[in-house]
Protein backbone atom coordinates (compact mmCIF):
# COMPACT_ATOMS: atom_id res chain seq x y z
CA UNK A 1 0.00 0.00 0.00
CA UNK A 2 2.79 2.37 0.96
CA UNK A 3 4.49 1.84 -2.41
CA UNK A 4 1.34 2.92 -4.22
CA UNK A 5 1.03 6.00 -2.03
CA UNK A 6 4.62 6.96 -2.83
CA UNK A 7 3.96 6.55 -6.55
CA UNK A 8 0.91 8.81 -6.31
CA UNK A 9 2.52 11.58 -4.25
CA UNK A 10 5.66 11.54 -6.34
CA UNK A 11 3.79 11.66 -9.67
CA UNK A 12 1.28 14.36 -8.73
CA UNK A 13 3.44 16.73 -6.71
CA UNK A 14 7.16 16.00 -6.80
CA UNK A 15 7.69 14.88 -10.39
CA UNK A 16 4.71 16.74 -11.79
CA UNK A 17 4.51 15.76 -15.44
CA UNK A 18 4.31 19.33 -16.76
CA UNK A 19 6.23 21.39 -14.24
CA UNK A 20 9.19 19.13 -13.60
CA UNK A 21 9.27 16.54 -16.40
CA UNK A 22 8.38 18.92 -19.25
CA UNK A 23 5.89 16.61 -20.90
CA UNK A 24 2.73 18.03 -22.45
CA UNK A 25 3.95 21.63 -22.58
CA UNK A 26 2.09 22.38 -25.83
CA UNK A 27 -1.45 21.92 -24.43
CA UNK A 28 -0.26 23.43 -21.15
CA UNK A 29 0.58 26.69 -22.94
CA UNK A 30 -2.06 26.47 -25.66
CA UNK A 31 -5.25 25.47 -23.87
CA UNK A 32 -4.77 27.18 -20.51
CA UNK A 33 -6.41 30.50 -21.28
CA UNK A 34 -9.81 29.54 -19.84
CA UNK A 35 -10.71 27.42 -16.83
CA UNK A 36 -13.48 25.50 -18.62
CA UNK A 37 -11.37 24.51 -21.62
CA UNK A 38 -8.45 23.50 -19.42
CA UNK A 39 -10.76 21.22 -17.43
CA UNK A 40 -11.96 19.69 -20.72
CA UNK A 41 -8.42 19.15 -21.95
CA UNK A 42 -7.38 17.69 -18.60
CA UNK A 43 -10.29 15.26 -18.71
CA UNK A 44 -9.62 14.17 -22.29
CA UNK A 45 -5.90 13.65 -21.70
CA UNK A 46 -6.49 11.76 -18.45
CA UNK A 47 -8.92 9.44 -20.19
CA UNK A 48 -6.58 8.61 -23.07
CA UNK A 49 -3.53 8.47 -20.82
CA UNK A 50 -5.00 5.86 -18.45
CA UNK A 51 -6.45 3.76 -21.29
CA UNK A 52 -3.21 3.84 -23.29
CA UNK A 53 -1.22 3.09 -20.12
CA UNK A 54 -3.24 -0.11 -19.72
CA UNK A 55 -3.09 -1.17 -23.38
CA UNK A 56 0.61 -0.44 -23.86
CA UNK A 57 1.39 -2.45 -20.72
CA UNK A 58 -0.55 -5.44 -22.04
CA UNK A 59 0.99 -5.18 -25.52
CA UNK A 60 4.48 -4.83 -24.08
CA UNK A 61 4.19 -7.84 -21.77
CA UNK A 62 2.22 -10.21 -24.01
CA UNK A 63 3.45 -9.31 -27.51
CA UNK A 64 6.70 -7.34 -27.55
CA UNK A 65 8.55 -9.23 -24.79
CA UNK A 66 7.54 -12.84 -25.69
CA UNK A 67 8.43 -12.30 -29.37
CA UNK A 68 11.62 -10.47 -28.41
CA UNK A 69 10.85 -7.39 -30.51
CA UNK A 70 11.36 -4.78 -27.80
CA UNK A 71 12.98 -2.44 -30.33
CA UNK A 72 9.56 -1.99 -31.98
CA UNK A 73 8.30 -0.33 -28.81
CA UNK A 74 8.19 3.26 -30.10
CA UNK A 75 6.39 2.31 -33.31
CA UNK A 76 3.93 0.05 -31.50
CA UNK A 77 3.14 2.57 -28.77
CA UNK A 78 2.54 5.51 -31.10
CA UNK A 79 0.25 3.38 -33.27
CA UNK A 80 -1.70 2.26 -30.20
CA UNK A 81 -2.10 5.84 -29.01
CA UNK A 82 -3.09 7.18 -32.43
CA UNK A 83 -5.70 4.49 -33.01
CA UNK A 84 -6.93 4.78 -29.43
CA UNK A 85 -7.55 8.49 -29.86
CA UNK A 86 -9.48 7.80 -33.08
CA UNK A 87 -11.47 5.06 -31.37
CA UNK A 88 -12.32 7.17 -28.33
CA UNK A 89 -13.41 9.94 -30.65
CA UNK A 90 -15.76 7.61 -32.54
CA UNK A 91 -17.24 6.03 -29.41
CA UNK A 92 -17.82 9.41 -27.79
CA UNK A 93 -19.49 10.83 -30.88
CA UNK A 94 -21.89 7.88 -30.90
CA UNK A 95 -22.71 7.44 -27.22
CA UNK A 96 -21.99 10.68 -25.37
CA UNK A 97 -22.53 13.53 -27.86
CA UNK A 98 -22.51 16.29 -25.17
CA UNK A 99 -19.09 15.18 -23.88
CA UNK A 100 -17.82 14.82 -27.45
CA UNK A 101 -18.95 18.34 -28.21
CA UNK A 102 -17.33 19.69 -25.07
CA UNK A 103 -13.97 18.04 -25.82
CA UNK A 104 -14.34 18.31 -29.60
CA UNK A 105 -11.20 20.00 -30.86
CA UNK A 106 -8.96 18.76 -28.05
CA UNK A 107 -9.35 15.08 -28.81
CA UNK A 108 -7.30 14.80 -32.05
CA UNK A 109 -4.60 16.97 -30.47
CA UNK A 110 -3.90 14.32 -27.84
CA UNK A 111 -2.07 12.04 -30.30
CA UNK A 112 0.84 14.46 -30.46
CA UNK A 113 0.74 15.14 -26.73
CA UNK A 114 4.05 13.85 -25.45
CA UNK A 115 2.60 13.24 -21.98
CA UNK A 116 0.69 10.19 -23.21
CA UNK A 117 3.64 8.50 -24.93
CA UNK A 118 5.97 9.71 -22.19
CA UNK A 119 4.05 8.04 -19.36
CA UNK A 120 3.79 4.80 -21.36
CA UNK A 121 7.58 4.79 -21.79
CA UNK A 122 8.25 5.64 -18.13
CA UNK A 123 6.00 2.70 -17.17
CA UNK A 124 8.28 0.45 -19.19
CA UNK A 125 11.52 2.00 -17.92
CA UNK A 126 10.53 1.59 -14.28
CA UNK A 127 9.35 -1.96 -14.94
CA UNK A 128 6.04 -1.47 -13.10
CA UNK A 129 3.55 -4.26 -12.44
CA UNK A 130 0.11 -3.72 -13.99
CA UNK A 131 -1.37 -2.29 -10.80
CA UNK A 132 1.52 0.10 -10.32
CA UNK A 133 1.49 1.15 -13.98
CA UNK A 134 -2.20 2.01 -13.68
CA UNK A 135 -1.65 3.94 -10.44
CA UNK A 136 1.25 5.76 -12.05
CA UNK A 137 -0.79 6.68 -15.15
CA UNK A 138 -3.74 7.84 -13.04
CA UNK A 139 -1.52 9.94 -10.78
CA UNK A 140 0.24 11.56 -13.73
CA UNK A 141 -3.05 12.46 -15.39
CA UNK A 142 -4.21 13.99 -12.10
CA UNK A 143 -0.96 15.96 -11.97
CA UNK A 144 -1.44 17.15 -15.55
CA UNK A 145 -5.00 18.32 -14.84
CA UNK A 146 -3.86 20.02 -11.63
CA UNK A 147 -1.12 21.97 -13.41
CA UNK A 148 -3.44 22.94 -16.26
CA UNK A 149 -6.24 24.12 -13.96
CA UNK A 150 -3.87 26.11 -11.73
CA UNK A 151 -2.31 27.72 -14.79
CA UNK A 152 -5.66 28.69 -16.30
CA UNK A 153 -6.76 30.19 -12.99
CA UNK A 154 -3.69 32.42 -12.98
CA UNK A 155 -4.01 33.31 -16.65
CA UNK A 156 -7.66 34.33 -16.25
CA UNK A 157 -6.57 36.85 -13.64
CA UNK A 158 -3.70 38.02 -15.87
CA UNK A 159 -6.10 39.30 -18.51
CA UNK A 160 -6.53 42.60 -16.69
CA UNK A 161 -2.84 42.97 -15.93
CA UNK A 162 -0.68 45.46 -17.75
CA UNK A 163 2.00 43.30 -19.35
CA UNK A 164 4.86 44.78 -21.44
CA UNK A 165 4.11 44.32 -25.11
CA UNK A 166 6.91 41.94 -25.95
CA UNK A 167 6.12 39.73 -22.92
CA UNK A 168 2.49 39.16 -23.90
CA UNK A 169 1.28 35.66 -24.75
CA UNK A 170 3.73 32.78 -24.55
CA UNK A 171 6.68 34.54 -22.81
CA UNK A 172 4.65 35.59 -19.77
CA UNK A 173 3.01 32.14 -19.68
CA UNK A 174 6.47 30.56 -19.49
CA UNK A 175 7.52 32.88 -16.68
CA UNK A 176 4.33 31.99 -14.76
CA UNK A 177 5.13 28.33 -15.35
CA UNK A 178 8.61 28.93 -13.95
CA UNK A 179 7.17 30.44 -10.75
CA UNK A 180 4.72 27.53 -10.42
CA UNK A 181 7.58 25.14 -10.99
CA UNK A 182 9.59 26.79 -8.21
CA UNK A 183 6.70 26.37 -5.80
CA UNK A 184 6.38 22.70 -6.81
CA UNK A 185 10.10 22.27 -6.06
CA UNK A 186 9.07 22.82 -2.44
CA UNK A 187 7.38 19.40 -2.47
CA UNK A 188 10.63 17.62 -3.26
CA UNK A 189 11.40 17.01 0.43
CA UNK A 190 8.08 15.24 0.92
CA UNK A 191 9.36 11.69 0.47
CA UNK B 1 11.40 30.19 -53.74
CA UNK B 2 14.99 29.28 -54.37
CA UNK B 3 16.68 26.38 -52.59
CA UNK B 4 18.78 28.79 -50.55
CA UNK B 5 15.65 30.50 -49.23
CA UNK B 6 14.15 27.14 -48.27
CA UNK B 7 17.27 26.57 -46.23
CA UNK B 8 17.56 29.96 -44.53
CA UNK B 9 13.88 30.43 -43.65
CA UNK B 10 14.10 27.82 -40.87
CA UNK B 11 16.96 29.59 -39.15
CA UNK B 12 15.49 33.01 -38.38
CA UNK B 13 12.21 33.86 -40.08
CA UNK B 14 10.42 30.59 -39.27
CA UNK B 15 12.65 29.31 -36.49
CA UNK B 16 10.63 26.36 -35.13
CA UNK B 17 11.29 27.09 -31.47
CA UNK B 18 11.53 30.88 -31.29
CA UNK B 19 9.06 31.98 -33.97
CA UNK B 20 6.58 29.09 -34.19
CA UNK B 21 6.95 27.93 -30.54
CA UNK B 22 6.88 24.25 -31.48
CA UNK B 23 8.89 21.47 -29.88
CA UNK B 24 8.96 23.14 -26.48
CA UNK B 25 9.08 19.89 -24.49
CA UNK B 26 12.59 18.77 -25.56
CA UNK B 27 13.73 22.41 -25.66
CA UNK B 28 13.02 22.75 -21.95
CA UNK B 29 13.96 19.27 -20.79
CA UNK B 30 17.33 18.50 -22.38
CA UNK B 31 18.88 21.97 -22.35
CA UNK B 32 20.60 21.57 -18.99
CA UNK B 33 23.98 21.56 -20.74
CA UNK B 34 25.19 22.71 -24.15
CA UNK B 35 26.37 19.19 -25.01
CA UNK B 36 22.90 17.70 -24.42
CA UNK B 37 21.20 20.54 -26.28
CA UNK B 38 23.37 20.16 -29.38
CA UNK B 39 23.10 16.34 -29.21
CA UNK B 40 19.33 16.58 -29.16
CA UNK B 41 19.47 19.04 -32.06
CA UNK B 42 21.60 16.63 -34.09
CA UNK B 43 19.31 13.65 -33.39
CA UNK B 44 16.30 15.78 -34.27
CA UNK B 45 17.87 17.01 -37.52
CA UNK B 46 18.71 13.44 -38.54
CA UNK B 47 15.15 12.23 -38.04
CA UNK B 48 13.67 15.28 -39.75
CA UNK B 49 15.98 14.90 -42.77
CA UNK B 50 15.25 11.19 -43.18
CA UNK B 51 11.50 11.56 -42.73
CA UNK B 52 11.31 14.56 -45.08
CA UNK B 53 13.15 12.61 -47.80
CA UNK B 54 11.04 9.47 -47.34
CA UNK B 55 7.73 11.33 -47.25
CA UNK B 56 8.65 13.50 -50.22
CA UNK B 57 9.54 10.39 -52.25
CA UNK B 58 6.31 8.64 -51.31
CA UNK B 59 4.02 11.64 -51.55
CA UNK B 60 2.23 10.38 -54.65
CA UNK B 61 1.75 6.84 -53.26
CA UNK B 62 0.26 7.68 -49.86
CA UNK B 63 -3.55 8.15 -50.08
CA UNK B 64 -4.67 11.46 -48.59
CA UNK B 65 -7.14 9.88 -46.16
CA UNK B 66 -4.52 7.83 -44.27
CA UNK B 67 -1.61 10.21 -44.64
CA UNK B 68 -1.26 11.15 -40.96
CA UNK B 69 -0.96 7.53 -39.69
CA UNK B 70 1.42 6.82 -42.58
CA UNK B 71 3.62 9.79 -41.66
CA UNK B 72 3.60 8.78 -38.00
CA UNK B 73 4.77 5.26 -38.84
CA UNK B 74 7.55 6.57 -41.11
CA UNK B 75 8.73 9.02 -38.45
CA UNK B 76 8.53 6.38 -35.70
CA UNK B 77 10.71 4.00 -37.75
CA UNK B 78 13.42 6.63 -38.19
CA UNK B 79 13.22 7.54 -34.50
CA UNK B 80 13.70 3.87 -33.58
CA UNK B 81 16.79 3.71 -35.83
CA UNK B 82 18.21 6.89 -34.27
CA UNK B 83 17.47 5.50 -30.82
CA UNK B 84 19.34 2.25 -31.54
CA UNK B 85 22.28 4.05 -33.20
CA UNK B 86 22.68 6.47 -30.30
CA UNK B 87 22.43 3.61 -27.82
CA UNK B 88 25.33 1.90 -29.61
CA UNK B 89 27.62 4.81 -30.46
CA UNK B 90 26.96 7.63 -27.96
CA UNK B 91 25.93 5.81 -24.75
CA UNK B 92 26.50 8.76 -22.41
CA UNK B 93 24.44 11.15 -24.54
CA UNK B 94 21.80 8.42 -24.90
CA UNK B 95 21.56 8.20 -21.12
CA UNK B 96 21.40 11.98 -20.66
CA UNK B 97 18.63 12.48 -23.23
CA UNK B 98 16.80 9.36 -22.03
CA UNK B 99 13.08 9.36 -22.69
CA UNK B 100 13.30 12.38 -25.00
CA UNK B 101 14.84 10.37 -27.86
CA UNK B 102 11.74 8.16 -28.39
CA UNK B 103 9.64 11.27 -27.78
CA UNK B 104 11.01 12.83 -31.00
CA UNK B 105 8.11 10.88 -32.57
CA UNK B 106 5.56 13.26 -31.10
CA UNK B 107 7.60 16.38 -31.80
CA UNK B 108 5.11 18.60 -33.61
CA UNK B 109 7.82 20.14 -35.84
CA UNK B 110 8.54 16.89 -37.68
CA UNK B 111 4.90 16.01 -38.35
CA UNK B 112 4.28 19.67 -39.18
CA UNK B 113 7.06 19.76 -41.80
CA UNK B 114 5.84 16.45 -43.26
CA UNK B 115 2.32 17.77 -43.62
CA UNK B 116 3.13 21.35 -44.64
CA UNK B 117 6.21 20.87 -46.79
CA UNK B 118 7.49 17.40 -47.69
CA UNK B 119 4.09 16.13 -48.85
CA UNK B 120 3.86 18.96 -51.38
CA UNK B 121 7.42 19.38 -52.63
CA UNK B 122 10.03 17.29 -54.43
CA UNK B 123 13.05 15.78 -52.73
CA UNK B 124 15.63 18.53 -53.11
CA UNK B 125 13.58 21.37 -51.58
CA UNK B 126 12.49 18.95 -48.81
CA UNK B 127 16.12 18.24 -47.97
CA UNK B 128 16.91 21.95 -47.81
CA UNK B 129 13.81 22.56 -45.70
CA UNK B 130 14.78 19.78 -43.26
CA UNK B 131 18.38 21.01 -42.99
CA UNK B 132 17.27 24.60 -42.38
CA UNK B 133 14.62 23.68 -39.80
CA UNK B 134 17.02 21.26 -38.12
CA UNK B 135 19.77 23.85 -37.95
CA UNK B 136 17.32 26.47 -36.68
CA UNK B 137 16.14 24.14 -33.92
CA UNK B 138 19.70 23.15 -33.02
CA UNK B 139 20.79 26.79 -32.78
CA UNK B 140 17.76 27.54 -30.61
CA UNK B 141 18.54 24.59 -28.30
CA UNK B 142 22.19 25.64 -28.17
CA UNK B 143 21.24 29.19 -27.20
CA UNK B 144 18.84 28.10 -24.43
CA UNK B 145 21.31 25.55 -23.08
CA UNK B 146 24.22 28.02 -23.21
CA UNK B 147 22.33 30.43 -20.92
CA UNK B 148 21.30 27.62 -18.58
CA UNK B 149 24.71 25.97 -18.37
CA UNK B 150 26.64 29.20 -17.85
CA UNK B 151 24.22 30.59 -15.25
CA UNK B 152 23.39 27.30 -13.56
CA UNK B 153 26.64 25.36 -13.54
CA UNK B 154 29.14 28.12 -14.38
CA UNK B 155 30.55 26.10 -17.25
CA UNK B 156 30.34 26.03 -21.04
CA UNK B 157 30.60 22.67 -22.84
CA UNK B 158 31.88 21.23 -19.57
CA UNK B 159 34.68 23.80 -19.13
CA UNK B 160 34.42 25.80 -15.90
CA UNK B 161 34.32 29.53 -16.72
CA UNK B 162 32.77 31.06 -13.58
CA UNK B 163 34.03 30.63 -10.00
CA UNK B 164 32.02 28.03 -8.11
CA UNK B 165 30.31 30.50 -5.81
CA UNK B 166 28.50 32.41 -8.57
CA UNK B 167 26.22 29.89 -10.40
CA UNK B 168 22.54 29.64 -9.40
CA UNK B 169 21.63 25.95 -9.40
CA UNK B 170 18.02 26.97 -10.06
CA UNK B 171 18.87 27.57 -13.71
CA UNK B 172 19.55 23.88 -14.39
CA UNK B 173 16.51 22.81 -12.38
CA UNK B 174 13.13 22.79 -14.20
CA UNK B 175 12.16 26.43 -13.37
CA UNK B 176 15.35 27.68 -15.07
CA UNK B 177 14.19 26.18 -18.36
CA UNK B 178 10.87 28.01 -18.26
CA UNK B 179 12.45 31.33 -17.28
CA UNK B 180 15.21 31.14 -19.91
CA UNK B 181 12.84 30.29 -22.74
CA UNK B 182 10.30 32.91 -21.63
CA UNK B 183 12.89 35.68 -21.48
CA UNK B 184 14.50 34.67 -24.79
CA UNK B 185 11.10 34.68 -26.52
CA UNK B 186 10.31 38.12 -25.10
CA UNK B 187 13.71 39.44 -26.17
CA UNK B 188 13.24 38.11 -29.71
CA UNK B 189 9.76 39.66 -29.87
CA UNK B 190 11.29 42.98 -28.92
CA UNK B 191 14.10 42.69 -31.49
CA UNK B 192 11.64 41.65 -34.17
CA UNK B 193 9.50 44.73 -33.52
CA UNK B 194 12.54 46.99 -33.64
CA UNK B 195 14.15 45.65 -36.78
CA UNK B 196 10.99 44.29 -38.46
CA UNK B 197 12.26 40.93 -39.76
Amino acid sequence: MQEYLIIIVSAVLINNIVLSQFLGICPFLGVSKKLSSSLGMGGAVSFVLVLSGAITWVVRHYILVPFDIGYMQTVAFILIIASLVQFVEMVMRKFTPPLYKALGIYLPLITTNCAVLGVAIINVQKDFSFGKAMTHSLAHSAGFTLALVLMSGIRERMEDADIPESMQGTPIALVIAALMSISFLGFSGLI
Amino acid sequence: MSLMQEFTKGIIKENPLFRLVLGTCPALAVTTSVENGLGMGAAFTGVLLASNIAISLMRSIIPASVRIPAYVVIIASFVTMTDQLMHAFTPSLYKALGIFIPLIVVNCIILGRAEAFASRNSVLPSIMDALGMGLGFTIALGLVSAFREVLGAGSFLGIQILPESIPAILMILPPGGFITLGCLLALLNKLQKKYAW
